[in-house]
């Protein structure tokens, strides 16, 4: 049994983690999901609505799951219908997130007000520890409405202060209106304001128009007209405008012959065109269609008509709509998801082994490491072929990257020491690397287009990736040395023998990551001196690179100068840590130079505590031999 | 060898002093970066990087506080090359060490080179406009232009700098003498009549009674120009030819008659004429669709030299800039749909990084391998 064991919990994890390919009982019926897979351009590429749903849930909200009023949970498709076609619904969805206090003042809420009241001593004590939620952060649209002039001025004020700059209020503010913004651009994309029947409107429109439109031409000519007809096609040109001017996200494809993925245009634009062409354009009659069934609650009508509009659609964007179905099956099956759960996983399994179950439990780890870095590298790889990028395009893919590289190095480190160390530190570092990724997915599509200057597949193939490594290797190794302090000062499980391997780990990491991370930098010079005609030009992130390289090259001088033995070598790599961060992170919050593309604030807090934990580590790897529980022992090793 | 001078080989040689160095210049590193968020690149690169000691102002002086880029990465370049002729020792196994090093050498040195010879300019051209010369970043001058002749200029720069140290400039093309006679680094330029309360000024010729010049502090941050401005008298053999007010604010120049020939009177950005001339054909803008992110920028542009010699269409975008004469053209930016502004950078010694981060590049990969072998046999016998 005991051999078996580490199989049946990776497969049993790989069931878990393929779960979310198939359909379960209860779910979405099928129309609405395949509404979901329907290609539109936004933000500059091809991408389903369930890729539009679920990354303006995001960024509203902070997730995805939606729950009505009545209580009932909606998926992203479900909710993105709800906005184009039944809006009076979706305004009382609470998905605009709202937990700055000056910002609740000014919708007319307090932090009072949105305590959760809750009735039990239990959920009480629940909800002061953090287990469950004590307020309400999320607001419906309905709430927010009354207040929509006030937000505005206040935005407007806060948008000329440099982004560094802003208060915690104006950068709360300035999001707010950017979030309203965006989900009214998508409550207005396929249906005017106010409409209540759309698809009759359309059908009416479309019988009118020939009459309607010589009425117009006569009255522009002067002749005698029918009034009421030339007024109601004005009207409906005006509408249209309004259309076309208030929504970004262009679900119209181009006529029939034209197969040019950049010729989408908008709902409002492409009605414009009825005047001129003399029939309502077809998609948008799709549409209109799906938001009357939707509307009317006819589910089988909903699914006809989605798969109607999807044909016309196969054969002429053969290509892009295959990726975007990659794209929808991709988002449901959160690959990445998974993979952070697996790799919480693994790292209790190598914890467990060094205390007992010693070989089941190391084996359980490596398997499961194993499985969580093939999901990983699936998940990238879906994601390279959809983007037709290298691996590091943005901050998001580089956190994946990062985590995925160290996983790497960790699983070879495992095979050749079998120890349980390699699986544990994988096992935290890409859990942390996942959830670094998880957040920085908040701020938008994370296969965002490339901006003008980085747009090199070749330089972004080879410096890009090999600086990431570099940092991937560089924070490997100060997980390492974070292992060792653990368990050296907390259990008594650091013998010798483990602590000698731990360091040599280290040290050969360290020479791994100096040698990345300096062919990484020269490739960035190389690059910035192909592009720009200088190899060097002390940008932020250049020097944040530099750094790693100069503070690896000083632990191996250290260590060679016999400086440091094992505990100076870890207190070292730990604050490799640090300087990495920093230049992962730290050089973008500056909001200067070149590569100033991540631009976070709520980041900086998050460094900050970082940087205090590292630090704490490295003074716990400072107390004195006899504290530490490895160490305590007469005949511990000479460190 | 007394023992004193055994104690500085000693510290010299070692790799204490080695990481220390190190050290040094990650804190130099950290703390400029941080205060490019004020100073803009090229201040930082003047205080930190290209300075034996970094100052910081207390009242009124100027006291060293830090150990410049010159002197850490000169005391590095003595540790090192102390170090390796100390302990010279040939041999297979240092080989690897040995290459890092040599190469660590030559990127100190070329850094050093480049820092001091390096020149940039720019370049802003409308669609099919032809200019001869590329304008500095941040030097100016002051042209006296002889217009007599309306097929010829002749021109007469005379640096920024002398007029900030108030030299008299006497030049065989002019008949008169330049005389500054007030000179500010950065200056507000308005009319008199805006300002009521403006100090007098001794302007008395061309636009400069009907000017008021009002100091400012000098910016050193990317994307603020400083706009100098100074005082000239112009003074011929007999007598003065008034006094003006010169500034780059001031776009067009003054014009004035003296001795029966016309001339020009104009601050500006300092010229690097080159012998060939760059013609904006097309530039061309591309955004993603629906979104406001650029996609590319590119100029196309005609190289053509005046004896029809050279002749040739070019395309300079993102990531493939122009290389001509010793001098890089690259995409740097635009103002509007039909203009393109391209950053010109002259530095002779481009191919020194590529040589050093080769051969460090190519140390480390032998080192790193040599561990691995060593390893993996250790591990086997074991």
């Amino acid at each position: 049994m005991n051999r078996r064991l580490p199989y049946l919990i990776a497969l049993g994890a790989l069931v878990c983690a393929l779960s979310g390919l198939f359909p379960m009982a209860g779910g979405p019926p099928e129309g609405v999901t395949a509404f979901g897979r329907l290609p539109v351009l936004s933000e500059g590429r091809m991408k389903p609505l369930d890729s539009v749903a679920r990354n303006t849930l995001l960024v509203i909200q902070g997730r995805q799951r939606v729950v009505t009023p009545e209580g009932r949970e909606l998926s992203p498709d479900e909710w993105l219908l709800d906005v184009f076609f039944r809006p009076d619904l979706a305004d009382t969805y609470k998905v605009f997130v709202v937990d700055n206090t000056d910002l609740l003042s000014l919708i007319g809420k307090s932090e009072d007000s949105q305590k959760i009241r809750y009735d039990k001593t239990s959920q009480q004590i629940a909800a002061m520890i953090g287990f469950i939620p004590s307020n309400q952060r999320r607001m419906s649209f309905k709430e927010i409405e009354p207040y929509l002039a006030q937000i505005e001025a206040q935005d407007k004020l806060a948008e000329p202060v440099e982004a560094a700059e802003r208060t915690r209020f104006q950068s709360a503010v300035i999001q707010l209106a950017g979030n309203l913004s965006r989900y009214l651009r998508l409550r207005r994309a396929m249906v005017p304001e106010g409409s209540d029947n759309f698809l009759g409107e359309l059908l009416h429109l479309q019988e009118n128009l020939a009459d309607g439109i010589n009425a117009v031409r006569d009255k522009e000519a002067g002749k005698p007209h029918d009034e009421a007809k030339a007024a109601a096609m004005l009207d409906e040109g005006q509408k249209f405008v309004g259309m076309s001017e208030s929504t970004d996200l262009l679900a119209i494809p181009p006529d029939d012959e034209d197969t040019d993925a950049n010729d989408w245009h908008n709902t409002g634009h492409a009605l414009l065109e009825t005047f001129g062409k003399g029939f309502v354009d077809p998609s948008v009659l799709s549409y209109a269609g799906i938001g009357y069934a939707w509307r009317t609650g006819q589910p089988d009508k909903l699914a006809h008509i989605v798969e109607m509009y999807q044909k016309s659609l196969d054969q002429r964007f053969a290509k892009q709509v295959q990726k975007v179905r990659v794209e929808t099956i991709f988002n449901r099956a959160e690959p990445f998801y998974a993979c952070m759960l697996i790799y919480l996983t693994a790292f209790g399994f190598a914890a467990l082994s060094w205390l007992k179950w010693v070989e089941p439990a190391r084996r359980t780890a490596w398997g499961l490491v194993a499985l969580a870095w093939v999901l990983a590298t699936l998940g990238i790889a879906t994601r390279m072929w959809l983007e037709g990028r290298p691996p590091v395009t943005n901050l998001y893919s580089s956190a994946l990257f990062i985590g995925w590289g160290s996983v790497g190095l960790c699983l070879i480190l495992e095979w050749t020491y079998k120890n349980a160390i390699g699986s544990a530190a994988a096992g935290m570092i890409g859990f942390a690397t996942l959830l670094i990724a998880h957040h920085l997915a908040l701020a938008g599509d994370t296969l965002e287009m490339m901006r003008a200057v980085l747009d090199s597949n070749f330089w972004l193939a080879t410096h890009v990736v090999v600086v990431t490594t570099g940092y991937a290797s560089t924070f490997l190794a100060g997980m390492l040395a974070i292992i060792y302090i653990l368990r050296g000062v907390f259990t008594k499980t650091l013998d010798k023998a483990t602590a000698d391997a731990l360091a040599r780990m280290v040290y050969g990491i360290v020479c791994f990551a100096t040698l990345f991370s300096f062919v990484g930098t020269v490739l960035g010079g190389i690059w910035a001196d192909q592009s720009w005609g200088r190899f060097w030009g002390w940008d932020p992130k250049e020097n944040g690179a530099l750094i790693i390289v100069v503070w690896n090259a000083l632990i191996l001088h250290a260590r060679w100068g016999g400086l440091v033995k094992q505990r100076g070598l870890v207190c070292l790599a730990v604050f490799g840590n640090i300087v990495t961060s920093w230049s992962w992170f730290g050089t973008n919050m500056l909001g200067i130079g070149l590569h100033s593309y991540g631009f976070t604030q709520a980041a900086f807090w998050w460094l900050s505590g970082f940087i205090v934990t590292q630090l704490a580590l490295i003074a716990l790897a400072n107390l004195p031999l006899e504290k530490w529980r490895s160490f305590r022992a007469p005949a511990g090793p000479a460190v | 060898m007394n023992a004193a001078l055994k104690q500085l080989r000693s510290v010299l040689v070692s790799l204490r002093l080695t990481v220390l160095l190190l050290a040094m210049s990650i804190v130099l590193i950290f703390w400029a970066t941080l205060d490019q968020v004020h100073l803009g690149v090229w201040g930082v690169q003047q205080k930190f990087f290209h300075s034996f000691v970094v100052t910081a102002r207390v009242g009124e002086l100027e006291v060293p506080v830090y150990p410049g880029g010159y002197l850490i990465g000169g005391l590095l370049l003595a540790n090192l090359l102390s170090a390796h002729i100390y302990r010279f020792k040939l041999g297979w196994k240092k080989l690897g060490i040995w290459i890092v090093h040599a190469g660590l050498i030559l990127l100190l040195i070329g850094e050093l080179v480049s820092g001091l010879v390096q020149q940039d300019y720019h370049m802003s051209l409308d669609e099919g406009e032809t200019k001869n010369y590329s304008e500095s970043n941040r030097r100016n001058e002051l042209a006296v232009v002889d217009v007599t002749d309306p097929a010829f200029d002749d021109v007469v720069a005379i640096p920024e700098s002398l007029l900030a140290r108030g030299a008299v400039v006497q030049s065989p093309k002019l008949p008169f003498r330049v005389v500054p006679r007030g000179y500010f680094p950065n200056a507000l330029i308005q009319m008199r009549s805006d300002v009521p309360n403006a100090p007098p000024s001794p302007a008395n010729a061309g636009m400069g009674a009907m000017l008021a010049v009002t100091p400012q502090e000098v910016s050193y941050t990317e994307d603020a120009h400083n706009t100098p401005a100074a005082y000239v008298e112009l003074v011929g053999p007999d007598a003065s030819l008034g006094t003006y007010v010169v500034s780059t604010r001031l776009g067009n120049p003054q014009r004035f008659d003296y001795g029966g020939r016309s001339f020009k009177l104009v601050m500006r950005p300092e010229r690097h004429y080159q012998p060939f001339a760059i013609t904006l054909e097309k530039f061309s803008h591309d955004i993603y669709p629906g979104t406001d992110i650029p996609k590319n920028f590119s100029s196309k542009i005609k190289l053509a030299s005046p004896d029809g010699s050279l002749n040739r269409e070019v395309l300079i975008y993102m990531n493939n800039p122009l290389r001509y004469a010793g001098l890089t053209y690259y995409q740097e930016s635009f103002n509007g749909e039909h203009n393109s502004v391209l950053e010109v950078v002259r530095n002779p010694s481009w191919l020194v990084p590529y040589i050093s981060c080769g051969a460090i590049a190519l140390g480390l990969v032998i080192q790193f391998l040599m561990h691995l072998a060593a390893f993996a046999r250790k591990r086997r016998t074991a």
